[in-house]
C-alpha cells in the first residue's frame, strides 16, 4: 500500500497494550489463570440488564447491547472456575501479587502510582463478563518523565490499569453468543499513551518497546492473545476510532494505514456529497419499499432462497448517492461495505445488496432497470436491498439509512474490530465515558507499603540492560536475545542453562525461540506445551537421552498432547545403536559399488540416505562418526 | 449535601469547604487532580480523600501530599430523564408493590457512582418494563430497611398494609424484602394474614439491581407474574431456581430457607416440593397442595398480636447446663431448640430444660437438619426430653417454629392449648407425610 503522507494529515494515534500477568491466581478469586483447551463442564444462561433511561444521556454503547435483549451462556469448569467468575459470590479481595506487578511496571515507565487503589465497574452489557461489568482499577497516571522513546519522537503514557481479563467468546449465536469462564477474572495490564504517535511505523514501534518493557518483568503471560493492541486512530478533520484486538505486532503499521487511508475515502464521500448538495436531512424521510413482489420471479439464487425462507425484500432508497457506494474506502472494502456492517449489527441481516454492484449475484440488468423505475430513481441515484423478514430488515435499513446520513457530516466516531488483513470492520458505538461506578465489594487497597517494598528490592531490568547482559553473560547474538524477550522466555532460559550443565547457551536460546516459531509455523499449538516438559526435554538431550533431532518431533507430540511424559517420548524416538549399526550396514551393502568407485567421496550421498531414515532419532554426529568408520574399514579392505 | 469524611481528612475538606460529589482540584506532590469528592465509606482510614477523574476511575489520595484543595464546583443533582408514566391498563389486575428495604429498591447513579432508593414505580419498570405486560403495578413504600434489622414487631406493619391493599382490591401483593430475613417475614405473613383472597409474594434479589447481572429482573418479573396470575392464596417466596436466569421457584413461605450465603437460587423449599415453577411461559404448578382463591372476595383479617421474645438455640456438643438458664433469666419468654439429628440435646441438660417448662416457658424442638422430622421416641435421650415436657414440631423448621411460638404467646396461648397449636398445621409449616421427591439432589458434575 503506498504510503501517504501522515503529518500532513495529522494523523494522531494512541495505543492501549492489555497484556496478561502470570500470576498464581486469579485477580479476584484463587482460581488458576490459565486458559484451557477442553470442553467445559457445565453450561449457565444468563441475560443483562441496564435500566434505559440511566444510559438515555449516558451511554450509545451500553444501551445499544441493552436494546438487543440477548441470551449469553457461560461455560464452567468445576475444577478451575467457581461461584466468583460465575458472578454467584461477592469478589475476594484484589490480588496483591498482580498489583505488584503492575505498579513495577508503572516505576519502570516513572509513572505516578496513586496512593489508594480503587476498584470500578465499568460497564459492559456485551455478555463478556458474567456481572455486566469489568472490573478495573487506576494504579498509576503518566507525568512529565513517563515517555518511551522512538525513531520519530517521544511517546507519553497516560494511564496503567490492573482489570480482570474477560470471557473467552467461543461462538456468537442469533440469540446471543456462548463464553469460556476460564479466561474471565486473569489479570490484565491496561497500559495506555497519549495519541502521540504521528505514523504507522511509529505506532509499531511504540508497541514492541512497551511488549519489551512488560514482559522484562518476567511476570507476563505469553502466547497467543495474552498481549493485545487496541489503536486510537484519528486523521485531522476525521473522527477518533478505537480499534480493538490486534493480536499481532506486525499487523499494526498496517491497520494504522488503512485506517487512516479509510477516513481520507469518507471524506472524499462526504465532499462529494456536498458537491451534489446532500446533507444529512436529505435522508432524514428516505423512503423504504417492500420490492418482493417485484423479485418474485428473479433467477438470483441468492434472491430465490431467501424468498423460499420467507424473507421480504426491502429496499430503501438513497437520492443523489449514484457511484459512492462502490467507492472504495480501504484495500477490497467498499463504501457499501460499510454501510453492509450496520446493516449486520443493527439489523441481524446477512448483508445487504446496494445498487452500484448490480446488476451482479445474479440480478439481470432488466431487473436493476425495474427496481429502479419502482422506486422512481435514477442512476444517479442508488438503493440498497435487504433480503430478510419485515423486523430485522427495517432495522437493518434504518441503521444503512443513518449511517449514510452521517457520511455527509465525516466520520463517525466508532468501536472498530481489525480484520487479519488490516481492514477495520464496524463492532458498536463508541462508549462514553461515565459508565463507572464503584465496586464497593472490594476494599481500596493503600499502595506505598508495596512501592517502598519493590523500590527496595529493586526494579526489573529495562529491556536494552536485559540484551546486553545476555550477550556479554551468555554469549547469545542481539537476535537471539531479542527473540528471548520478545517471546516472554528469559527466565525459563536462564533457569535451563544454570540448572542442567552441558548444553551450550546458543543452543538453549535457539531451541526456545527458533525451533518453537518453527514449529508454530507449521500451525502447531506450542503454548500448550507445559514449561516442565520443555525443561525436561532439554534436560533429556544433556543426558544423551534424546538426539537433538529429535526436539521438533517431541514438542509437535506434547503440543498435541501435554499430558505427555517426554522420558517415554524420547525412549520410543530414540534408535539403539544396534538399529544404527543395521541400518549403516544396510547402505553400506546398497552402496557398495559406488563407494568402492569413489571412495570416501561418497561420504555425503550415504550419509544423506542414512540420515533420511534415522532423521530425530539419533544425533547426527554420532551417525557421521560410525558412518565414515565404516566406509573407512570398507574402502581400507578393499586396498 | 453532606461530607462523610471523618477525622483528618474531614478536617482538611471542612478548611476547603467541600462537601461530598463536589468538583475539586487537589494539588498533592508534583500532580493537579481534578475531579468529584467522592463519600468514603466509614471503616477505611481518614488519611485519604476519593476523586473520581474525569476518566471516571476514583483514586485515592494521600492527604500527607495535599498541599491544596480548591472547590471548582458544587454538587448536582445527576441529570436524568425521569421516566414516563405508566397508564393503568383496563382488564389487568392490580399489584401494589410494598417495599421494605433491600437491593431491589435500590439504583446506581453513574455520573457519581452513588447507589440512592428507587422512588417510582416508573423507576422500577424503567428497568423490568415486562411487568406492566403483567398487571397495573403500584408502588408503595413502607420501610427502608436491611432485612437483618427487620424486627417481629416490623411484621405487624407488613401484614396490616397487606391487608389493606387486599381490602381495596388487589389481586394479588408484592412484598420485597432483603433476602436475609426473608423466610421469618413471610412466615409471620403466613400466620397473620387470615382468609387471604391472592397470594402475598416476597421478593428479592441476591445481585443488587443496580448490576447488569442482577437477578431482580427474573425474580419481580415472576414475582408479579404469580401475584396477577398465581392460585395460591398463601404467603410465598418467589426467587431462582437455577443459577441461569431461566426459571423462578414459588415456595410456601413456612417452607423456604436461604441455604446460599450468595447464590441467585440461595432459596429452597423444605420439606415438601415447591409450588410452582414460573418460567417466560407461564406458572407450572409442581405441587397442587395449597390454598386456592376464594370464589369470592373476602375479607382479609391481620392478626398481628407478637411476643418476640422467643429465643432459637442451638444444640451443640459444647452446649452445657446454665445457657438455657440465662437465655431465660434475660426475659426471653419461649424457646425453639434446633436439635441434633431427630432433635436430640446432650442428656446433661435436659433436667435444665425440665426445671424451664416447668416454670411455664414452652420449649419447642426442631431440628438442625432442617429435612425430615423431630422424633423424640427413638432413642432415651429423647424420650427423657418428652419426660420432661418438651413440644416436638415434627417437620417444621426451627426458624418457622420460632415465628410460630412467637404467634402462638402473642395470642395468648398457653398448656395443652399452645401444644396442640404448636404441633398441628396451621398454614402448611408441618406435614404428616413428606414426600421422596422433596430431598434436593445435589453435587451434580465434578469436584
Amino acid at each position: 500500500m503506498v504510503d501517504l503522507d501522515y503529518r500532513e494529515l495529522g494523523l494522531k494515534v494512541g495505543i492501549e497494550i492489555h497484556q496478561r500477568l502470570a500470576t498464581r491466581e486469579k485477580l479476584f478469586c484463587h482460581c488458576p489463570p490459565f486458559m484451557r483447551h477442553d470442553e467445559p463442564h457445565l453450561w449457565v444462561r444468563r441475560r443483562l440488564r441496564v435500566s434505559y433511561s440511566e444510559l438515555g444521556s449516558i451511554d450509545p454503547a451500553a444501551r445499544f447491547e441493552t436494546l438487543r435483549a440477548r441470551v449469553f451462556e457461560y461455560g464452567a469448569y468445576s475444577d478451575s472456575t467457581c461461584e466468583v467468575e460465575l458472578d454467584e459470590a461477592p469478589p475476594l479481595p484484589l490480588n496483591l501479587e498482580a498489583l505488584e506487578v503492575s505498579i513495577e511496571v508503572a516505576l519502570m515507565l516513572n509513572m505516578d502510582v496513586v496512593d489508594e487503589v480503587h476498584v470500578m465497574r465499568k460497564i459492559v452489557v456485551d455478555g463478556s463478563n458474567t456481572t455486566g461489568f469489568q472490573r478495573t482499577a487506576l494504579v498509576a497516571l503518566g507525568g512529565e518523565s513517563s515517555v518511551i522513546e522512538t525513531s520519530e519522537g517521544e511517546v507519553r503514557l497516560s494511564t496503567l490499569c490492573l482489570e480482570e481479563e474477560s470471557a473467552y467468546i467461543v461462538e456468537t449465536t442469533p440469540q446471543g453468543a456462548r463464553y469460556r469462564l476460564d479466561r474471565l477474572g486473569i489479570p490484565l495490564i491496561e497500559l495506555a499513551t497519549e495519541a502521540d504517535i504521528r505514523s504507522p511505523d511509529q505506532a509499531r514501534e511504540a508497541a514492541l518497546k512497551l511488549g519489551r518493557i512488560l514482559r522484562a518483568t518476567g511476570r507476563v503471560q505469553r502466547g497467543i492473545g495474552s498481549i493485545r493492541q487496541d489503536l486510537n486512530v484519528s486523521i485531522e478533520g476525521g473522527a477518533r476510532q478505537e480499534i480493538k484486538g490486534v493480536q499481532e505486532l506486525d499487523l499494526i503499521s498496517e491497520v494504522v494505514r488503512r485506517e487512516a487511508l479509510r477516513q481520507v475515502n469518507l471524506l472524499r464521500i462526504r465532499d462529494e456529497m456536498r458537491s451534489r448538495g446532500l446533507s444529512p436531512s436529505s435522508f432524514e424521510s428516505a423512503e423504504t419499499l417492500d420490492v418482493t413482489e417485484l423479485m418474485s420471479e428473479s433467477k438470483s439464487k441468492l434472491v430465490r432462497r431467501a424468498l423460499s425462507r420467507g424473507s421480504r425484500v426491502l429496499l430503501l432508497k438513497l437520492p443523489g448517492m449514484g457511484g459512492l457506494l462502490g467507492r472504495e474506502v480501504q484495500p477490497n472494502r467498499r463504501f457499501g461495505t460499510e454501510l453492509s456492517d450496520y446493516a449486520k449489527v443493527f439489523g441481524g441481516v446477512a448483508g445487504i445488496l446496494h445498487s452500484d454492484e448490480l446488476p451482479g449475484y445474479g440480478i439481470t440488468e432488466q431487473e436493476l432497470s425495474s427496481l429502479y423505475g419502482e422506486a422512481g430513481l435514477d442512476r444517479s441515484d442508488a438503493f440498497v436491498l435487504v433480503l430478510a423478514s419485515g423486523d430485522k430488515a427495517k432495522l437493518a435499513l434504518d441503521a444503512v439509512r443513518r449511517r449514510v446520513a452521517q457520511a455527509a457530516l465525516g466520520v463517525p466516531e466508532e468501536t472498530r474490530k481489525a480484520l487479519p488483513d488490516g481492514n477495520t470492520a464496524f463492532m458498536r458505538p463508541l462508549p462514553g465515558s461515565a459508565r463507572m461506578y464503584p465496586e464497593t465489594d472490594v476494599l481500596p487497597v493503600v499502595t506505598g507499603p508495596l512501592v517502598r517494598e519493590i523500590l527496595a528490592r529493586g526494579l526489573p531490568e529495562m529491556p536494552d540492560r536485559v540484551i546486553s547482559r545476555l550477550v556479554t553473560q551468555y554469549g547469545l547474538t542481539e537476535d537471539l536475545a531479542n527473540m528471548l524477550l520478545d517471546d516472554g522466555r528469559i527466565a525459563q532460559f536462564e533457569r535451563i542453562v544454570s540448572e542442567i550443565s552441558g548444553l551450550p547457551s546458543r543452543f538453549v536460546a535457539s531451541t526456545l525461540t527458533s525451533t518453537l516459531r518453527g514449529l508454530a509455523g507449521e500451525g502447531v499449538d506450542v503454548h500448550r506445551i507445559p514449561d516442565s516438559a520443555l525443561e525436561t526435554t532439554l534436560r533429556l538431550v544433556a543426558e544423551g537421552r534424546l538426539a537433538k533431532e529429535a526436539i521438533p518431533e517431541v514438542f509437535r507430540r506434547l503440543a498435541e498432547n501435554p499430558e505427555l511424559d517426554p522420558s517415554d517420548l524420547a525412549a520410543s524416538l530414540t534408535m539403539s545403536e544396534e538399529e544404527l549399526d543395521q541400518i549403516i550396514r544396510r547402505v553400506l551393502e546398497e552402496e557398495r559399488e559406488v563407494v568402492q568407485r569413489v571412495g570416501m567421496r561418497a561420504f555425503g550421498r550415504l550419509m544423506g540416505k542414512v540420515m533420511s531414515v534415522v532423521r530425530g532419532r539419533v544425533d547426527g554426529a554420532v551417525v557421521s562418526r560410525k558412518l565414515r568408520a565404516a566406509m573407512e574399514e570398507m574402502v581400507g579392505g578393499q586396498k | 449535601m453532606s461530607l462523610s469524611y471523618s477525622g483528618r481528612a474531614r478536617e482538611l475538606l471542612e478548611s476547603a469547604g467541600a462537601k461530598d460529589y463536589d468538583l475539586l482540584r487537589v494539588s498533592a506532590g508534583n500532580r493537579i487532580y481534578e475531579g468529584i469528592l467522592m463519600p468514603r465509606p466509614e471503616i477505611l482510614d481518614d488519611l485519604h480523600i476519593v476523586l473520581k477523574l474525569s476518566n471516571g476511575y476514583n483514586v485515592g489520595i494521600d492527604i500527607e501530599k495535599i498541599s491544596s484543595v480548591e472547590v471548582l464546583g458544587r454538587a448536582r443533582p445527576p441529570e436524568r430523564p425521569s421516566p414516563p408514566r405508566v397508564p393503568p391498563r383496563e382488564g389487568l389486575p392490580s399489584v401494589p408493590i410494598v417495599v421494605t428495604g433491600g437491593t431491589i429498591a435500590s439504583r446506581v447513579d453513574y455520573s457519581t457512582g452513588a447507589v440512592k432508593p428507587t422512588e417510582t414505580p416508573e423507576e422500577l419498570i424503567d428497568l423490568i418494563p415486562e411487568i406492566a405486560e403483567l398487571a397495573n403495578v403500584s408502588y408503595v413504600p413502607l420501610m427502608a430497611k436491611l432485612s437483618e434489622d427487620i424486627r417481629p414487631e416490623e411484621w405487624g406493619r407488613i401484614a396490616k398494609r397487606v391487608a389493606e391493599e387486599f381490602n381495596s382490591g388487589a389481586g394479588g401483593v408484592v412484598v420485597a424484602h432483603g433476602t436475609d430475613t426473608m423466610h421469618y417475614t413471610a412466615s409471620a405473613l403466613a400466620f397473620m394474614l387470615e382468609g387471604l383472597p391472592g397470594p402475598v409474594v416476597l421478593v428479592g434479589s441476591q445481585r443488587s439491581i443496580d448490576r447488569p447481572s442482577t437477578d431482580a429482573v427474573l425474580n419481580v418479573t415472576a414475582a408479579v407474574r404469580v401475584a396477577a396470575e398465581g392460585q395460591m392464596a398463601e404467603s410465598v417466596i418467589v426467587m431462582h431456581g437455577s443459577t441461569s436466569d431461566d426459571f423462578a421457584w414459588v415456595i410456601r413461605g413456612v417452607r423456604a430457607r436461604k441455604m446460599h450465603t450468595s447464590r441467585r437460587d440461595a432459596f429452597m423449599s423444605v420439606n415438601e416440593v415447591p409450588l410452582a415453577r414460573v418460567t417466560e411461559k407461564g406458572i407450572e404448578i409442581l405441587n397442587p397442595r395449597f390454598r386456592r382463591r376464594p370464589s369470592e372476595p373476602t375479607e382479609v383479617v391481620a392478626r398481628v398480636e407478637i411476643e418476640p421474645r422467643v429465643a432459637l438455640v442451638h444444640a451443640w456438643p459444647g452446649i452445657e447446663r446454665g445457657l438455657l438458664e440465662a437465655v431465660v433469666s434475660s426475659g426471653y419468654r419461649g424457646i425453639v431448640i434446633a436439635g441434633t439429628g431427630l432433635g436430640h440435646v446432650p442428656n446433661r441438660i435436659v433436667d435444665e430444660i425440665g426445671a424451664i417448662v416447668e416454670s411455664g416457658i414452652p420449649v419447642v424442638v426442631t431440628s438442625q437438619c432442617l429435612f425430615g422430622r423431630v422424633d423424640l421416641k427413638v432413642y432415651a435421650t429423647g424420650r427423657r426430653m418428652l419426660q420432661a415436657g418438651v413440644i416436638p414440631a415434627a417437620d417444621t423448621l426451627p426458624e418457622v417454629a420460632t415465628v410460630k411460638l412467637m404467634v402462638a404467646l402473642g395470642r395468648g396461648l398457653e398448656g395443652e392449648e399452645l401444644r396442640r397449636f404448636m404441633t398441628t398445621s396451621q398454614v402448611g409449616e408441618l406435614t404428616e407425610t413428606i414426600s421422596p421427591s422433596a430431598y434436593p439432589p445435589c453435587f451434580s458434575g465434578g469436584a
